[in-house]
């Protein structure tokens, strides 16, 4: 076992319990929490994997920008935790019971039809240098820069949209 | 050096947790997050198939799905809070006005 190896599957088990905390945590808050460091743990799996910059892409956007977005709706709201009605009481052995064989299903063909061989390269060789990331965004502005100024207008019709959503008109009575 | 198989087991095990936080929960944030989750699952299985075959390619395509997550969020809080202001609660079960 190489400290590799180790590293990948303590991180593996925190990844997998907080996942399994924010599904099962009563409080909504707490599972935003239990979120924020799943999104922290794949951050470290990127960097593991080679990619520097999208690991502090997702510490920023997703476990800070995203995350901090999901708090101060769920406590603008009160919505911390709502009451159990259980209206479908067969959904969720069913639910379980899918969910087992979809994860031993996709496990199986993934490893067994796609053939992904080879190993992940550890971080600090030669693939993982700043070299590295100027490539990157070389690549990111010249091959795919249309994508990169469609995702910009995206952006702004998202904020847009979100704008005019919660927006109070005036003269309307709800 | 760690296989990939193992990164996209792992992968594949927190998509299925996100699929099943969205059948079996019913406050409509939490049922965002496990969204949120699933997408996240597919960026880690990129990331690894892009690092294997040694292409930006992939972590390029990562960056664009975080991008498009950024503005799904924006815009689906604002709608859950929408929701929220005309039916004073997120739980899913609530939203069935156009049941006949």
């Amino acid at each position: 076992m190489t400290l590799e190896l180790v590293t990948f599957l303590v991180l593996a088990l925190i990844a997998i319990a907080t996942a399994l905390g924010m599904l099962l945590s009563r409080n909504a808050v707490y599972s935003a929490l239990f979120l924020v460091l799943n999104f922290t743990t794949v951050a470290v799996f990127y960097l593991l994997l080679g990619a520097p910059f999208i690991a502090m892409a997702q510490v920023t956007v997703y476990a800070g920008a995203i995350m901090v977005l999901f708090l101060f709706v769920i406590m603008l709201l009160g919505a911390e935790a709502i009451p159990r009605t259980q209206v479908l009481p067969w959904q969720k052995p069913v639910a379980i019971t899918l969910a087992v064989i979809l994860v031993v299903e996709a496990a199986y063909l993934l490893v067994t039809k796609a053939r992904p061989v080879g190993g992940v390269l550890p971080p600090g060789t030669e693939a993982n240098t700043m070299e590295n990331l100027q490539q990157l965004g070389e690549t990111l502005f010249t091959q795919y820069l249309l994508p990169f100024e469609v995702t910009s207008i995206l952006l702004l019709v998202a904020m847009v949209g979100a704008i005019v959503l919660v927006r109070k008109e005036k003269g309307v009575q709800r | 050096m760690v296989p990939v198989n193992y990164y996209i087991i792992l992968s594949a095990v927190l998509f299925t947790i996100g699929a099943l936080g969205v059948l079996i929960r019913r406050n409509a944030l939490i049922i965002f997050m496990s969204v949120e989750l699933m997408l996240n699952a597919a960026n880690l299985a990129i990331v690894a198939f892009s690092s294997v075959i040694k292409s930006f390619s992939g972590q390029i395509f990562v960056f664009f799905v975080i991008a498009v997550a950024a503005a799904e969020v924006a815009v689906g809080l604002a709608l859950i809070v929408e929701i929220f202001k005309s039916k004073h609660s997120i739980d899913v079960d609530q939203m069935s006005g156009l049941k006949g």
